[in-house]
């Protein structure tokens, strides 16, 4: 029996099970499909504090970010210390993203000359704010190889990873979760973690509480690998921000353009609300060139040889649910990170394993309780 | 090798490859024609800085990727060469 | 707006007589192929420019290829040097879109967007080889078969002074003797899988006809040395091909011994890869053939499971140039017969008879690829570090690494480790990365299905339909 079953392989339930077991926690990992296969697998691989607005996200933010440095030094995930450059096309917006950066209060620069940033960037936009502290991971690598580093560390006993595993009910006894059903039979635990991402509601459901994470699409189109690097940092536009914080239903796109070590360039963003629909949207494709030409016009020859889509976990207060279910003892829940799983990852696997071991996390979980939401309607 | 099909091919052209003139029969791409000339190896990986030239010869590996007139990864393998074609390696 | 009834994909033997068909028929038909001049990989053939007047000394058929190709560019729009990256369905209609290459304002070549509407689409989108790994297989100087076949037939170049021919399938045997009697010295041919020798080939003893034994007798008159059971299982050199070595394998491809062979050049192929990616993108049903590779399901007519998208050719299954001529002719008909409005009374649209010799050819082409299986054991060839993915360079190690951290199946193996996320998107390593995962090749998500410059992309709807 283990003290923790960890439901998901993607990054978060990888940083669970790592801080957990780095905790003396014995953990199960399962996952219906293989490890990083789900939304962790079509992620970019951000880890941004540019993008959030001051309050508990950007302090989920704040300590993900020391944390991935701290990983980063012992475990290859290809981390990268790039930073984010977010340009304003319009002075009016540049003092908007300024006012944004003092509030914030994280460490930045006003990047009054952008070419010393990016060569190839447009002409004529009104300027920037630098976040020398935003970086990237490969995803997949990041998710499987925390796995292996907690199995490592801390004992291959101790550490369980078991793909191809459904979980189908939970267990119960004395109003308590006591474990999960699964494909391959009951398996008990003191404690069940939530890390299904996407599918974090159909888990929740499961056990018998509602949890609204519901899908919000988002392409991304992969260049041809370059030889020399066109673009340096992660540059988005000021709209990207406003994007992530709305709760449009409809296609919003921004321009978020990064370079990859194997050479490629990464192109995003766009968020729909279209259930889990994977048809691929040639109007979304054309709007999320058009917007990487307009900011970087060498991009023009440029081949586009690839694209994909994922399902950011998205809650309706775009939040993270983090931390014990007090509908459900022995349920936590670790999902709901819409765009911002891979940075919030390990910030949230150490808070959860601190709930775990019984110590008080050392940051306040409240805005992220899982019975935050209103119950589901009946109709 | 003419006799085989019983070809007459108009005249050659020629094309420059790093600088150093290639003949090409008209209507033949420039991997072809790099090839028929006995270069058969134009480009490095960028990881292991390893020789690639043709292989599938169809257009579907892109292994044969040249710059031509500036072009950069064309592959060498679909592109019908012209006179006077500038032809880079990497 | 002005669509056309058929948009065909692809100008091999298969797509040529749809078009036709659907042509003579009466239906506004267009034809987009990505080179510069109709033929596929089977009948592709030299430029007007060569003058040759013996070029059937090539080909089976290609007469009659040019025949029918002559009359399509009176009855259809042909489009040549298109690429078509993608389908879509508009409403009613189906968009193609593809890329063709113009001459910008200062001779600097501009990619520019095109768009097809149509009601109907037939995909004839033909097969590349499909290669295996091993080690030293990214050398110059290895071809694949086709890709030999491709410099001879379309630019009249031997791929090499001394080469060796090895692989599976009937498809080496055009590849060897052609080289032959280009004057080219084939040093050895090397099948897989057994037999006894060229007398027994299962070409020859399937079918009586001429075409395969005309290869044979040519190999015989230039002494070419043809293996059964035997394979190029490593390739080296410094920076281009100098020797192989050749093993005698077993039935199930394990190594018994190993030898070495010089030459400048190595044409290997082990069947082929059905290019079904337009045919995914709409979500069309798929199966897998006998080899295992995935192919568009298709009815009577050549119907796929998507109202008007139809499929010809290797992208229903591998059956080469005469099956694909047939497939073609009975989509372009069943099209016709759809999208007019025949008089009652009238005869079916298929005539039996066609139907009745497509059963046949598609049991012949089932024989030959049972004759023809890649065996598992190809596996024991490759070391550690050899190269399974040509593109971003992930080595076997590199894939058991992404495996032991628990990616369990092709996909995540490649969102691990990068097999399939270069250039050529996995159509060189997509079946080698399936097979080490232990599964069948799954079939492919490339909604892009050709490279588009983002110039080209961010332009899509400016293009006037048709």
């Amino acid at each position: 029996m283990a003290d923790v079953i960890v439901v998901g392989a993607g990054v978060v339930g990888a940083a669970c099970a790592y801080y957990a077991a780095r905790a003396g926690l014995d953990v199960t990992v399962l996952d219906r499909g293989p490890v990083a296969g789900g939304t962790t697998g079509a992620g970019e691989g951000n880890i941004l504090v540019s993008d959030k607005e001051p309050g508990p996200e950007l302090d989920l933010a704040v300590l993900s970010n020391k944390l991935w440095r701290e990983l980063a030094d012992g475990v290859d995930f290809e981390f990268e210390a790039k930073g984010g450059l977010v340009v304003a096309e319009t002075p009016a917006v540049l003092e908007q993203l300024t006012a944004l950066a003092v509030k914030q209060g994280v460490e930045h620069t006003l990047a009054g000359d952008l070419a010393a940033y990016e060569p190839h960037l447009a002409q004529g936009l009104a300027g920037g704010v630098f976040y020398p502290q935003d970086a990237q991971v490969q995803p997949m690598l990041a998710a499987a190889r925390l796995i292996r580093a907690a199995q490592d560390r801390y004992g291959h006993q101790k550490v369980r990873l078991r793909t191809g595993v459904t979980v189908t009910g939970f267990l119960r006894s004395g109003g308590r979760v006591t474990g999960v059903r699964t494909s391959e039979g009951d398996l008990l635990a003191a404690a069940v973690v939530n890390a299904a991402g996407t599918w974090g509601g159909e888990v929740a459901r499961l056990a018998g509480v509602h949890l609204p994470v519901l899908p919000r699409r988002g392409f991304i189109l992969v260049t041809e690998p370059l030889r020399t690097p066109l673009v340096r940092h992660k540059v988005y536009t000021a709209a990207y921000v406003t994007n992530v914080a709305s709760d449009n239903e409809g296609l919003e796109t921004s321009a978020v353009v990064e370079g990859t070590p194997s050479g490629t360039v990464l192109i995003g963003a766009s968020r729909e609300r279209v259930g889990f629909d994977r048809t691929i949207s040639l109007p979304v494709l054309q709007r999320l060139a058009a917007q990487a030409v307009a900011l970087f016009p060498v991009l023009r020859d440029v081949r586009a040889i690839r694209t994909y889509c994922g399902f950011r976990p998205y809650c309706p207060d775009h939040l993270p649910v983090i931390g014990a279910d007090p509908r459900m003892p022995g349920l936590y829940h670790a999902c709901g990170h819409e765009g911002a799983g891979i940075g919030l990852a390990p910030a949230t696997g150490h808070l959860l394993a601190q709930l775990l071991s019984g110590q008080s996390p050392s940051l306040d979980l409240g805005a992220f309780r899982p019975d935050r939401f209103p119950a589901e309607a009946h109709s | 090798m003419k006799d085989l099909a019983g070809a007459r091919p108009e005249p050659a052209f020629e094309i420059t490859v790093d600088g150093r003139p290639v003949s090409v029969l008209p209507g033949q791409t420039v991997g072809a024609a790099l090839h028929a000339a006995g270069i058969r190896s134009w480009r490095t990986t960028r990881f292991g800085g390893r020789p690639r030239g043709l292989f599938c010869g169809i257009g579907v590996c892109f292994d044969c990727l040249v710059s031509v007139n500036g072009s950069p990864e064309q592959r060498a393998c679909l592109l019908v060469a012209r006179a006077g074609d500038e032809v880079v390696t990497s | 707006m002005n669509a056309y009834d058929l948009v065909v994909v692809g100008g091999g033997p298969a797509g040529v007589a749809g078009a036709l068909t659907a042509a003579q028929a009466g239906l506004r038909v267009a034809l987009l192929d990505s080179g510069a001049r109709l033929g596929g990989q089977y009948f592709r053939h030299l430029p007007a420019s060569f003058h040759a007047s013996r070029e059937g000394m090539l080909h089976h058929g290609l007469d009659r290829f040019v025949r029918q190709s002559g009359t399509l560019e009176r009855l259809a729009d042909l489009r040549l040097g298109h690429q078509v990256w993608a389908v879509t369905r508009q409403e009613e209609l189906l968009a193609v879109h593809a890329v063709m290459t113009s001459d910008g304002p200062h001779g600097h070549p501009v990619e520019l967007p095109v768009v097809l509407r149509t009601r109907a689409l037939l995909i004839a989108t033909g097969a590349h080889d499909r290669p295996l790994p091993f080690p030293g297989w990214d050398l110059p100087g290895v071809l694949t078969a086709g890709g030999a076949q491709a410099l001879l037939k379309g630019n009249l170049v031997a791929a090499g002074r001394r080469v060796v021919v090895a692989g599976t399938g009937p498809f080496l045997l055009p590849v060897a003797a052609g080289l032959a009697r280009s004057g080219t010295r084939v040093a050895e041919v090397l099948e897989a899988n057994g037999g006894l020798g060229l007398a027994g080939h299962p070409w020859l003893a399937l079918s009586k006809a001429g075409e395969a034994a005309g290869y044979a007798a040519t190999l015989l008159r230039h002494r070419v040395p043809y293996r059964t059971r035997h394979a190029v299982v490593a390739a080296h050199g410094e920076r281009e091909l100098t020797h192989v070595s050749v093993a005698r394998i077993d039935r199930d491809w394990r190594i018994r011994a190993t030898r070495t062979v010089e030459c400048d050049t190595l044409a290997v192929g082990y069947g082929f890869v059905p290019q079904i990616d337009l045919a995914t993108q709409l979500g069309c049903d798929t199966g897998h053939d006998l080899d295992g590779s995935p192919i568009v399901t298709v009815d009577a007519s050549q119907s796929t499971s998507v109202p008007g998208v139809y499929a010809a050719g290797e992208p229903t299954g591998v059956g080469g140039a005469v099956l694909s001529e047939l497939e073609g002719r009975i989509a372009g008909l069943a099209i016709a017969a759809e999208l007019g409005t025949p008089p009652a009374g009238e005869p079916p649209a298929v005539p039996g008879l066609l139907l009745r010799r497509r059963t046949r050819l598609r049991a012949f082409a089932r024989a030959l690829q049972q004759a023809y299986p890649v065996q598992d054991g190809w596996q024991s060839w490759l070391a550690d570090d050899t190269l399974v993915c040509r593109c971003e360079e992930v080595t076997l190690g590199a894939i058991r690494e992404a495996q032991r951290l628990g990616a369990t199946d092709a996909r995540s193996i490649k969102l691990l480790a990068r097999p399939g996320m270069g250039w050529c998107q996995g159509r060189m390593c997509g079946h080698a990365v399936a097979c080490l995962a232990g599964q069948a090749p799954q079939p492919p998500r490339r909604p892009l299905a050709q490279p588009i410059t983002l110039g080209a992309l961010e332009r899509i709807s400016d293009d006037k339909p048709n």
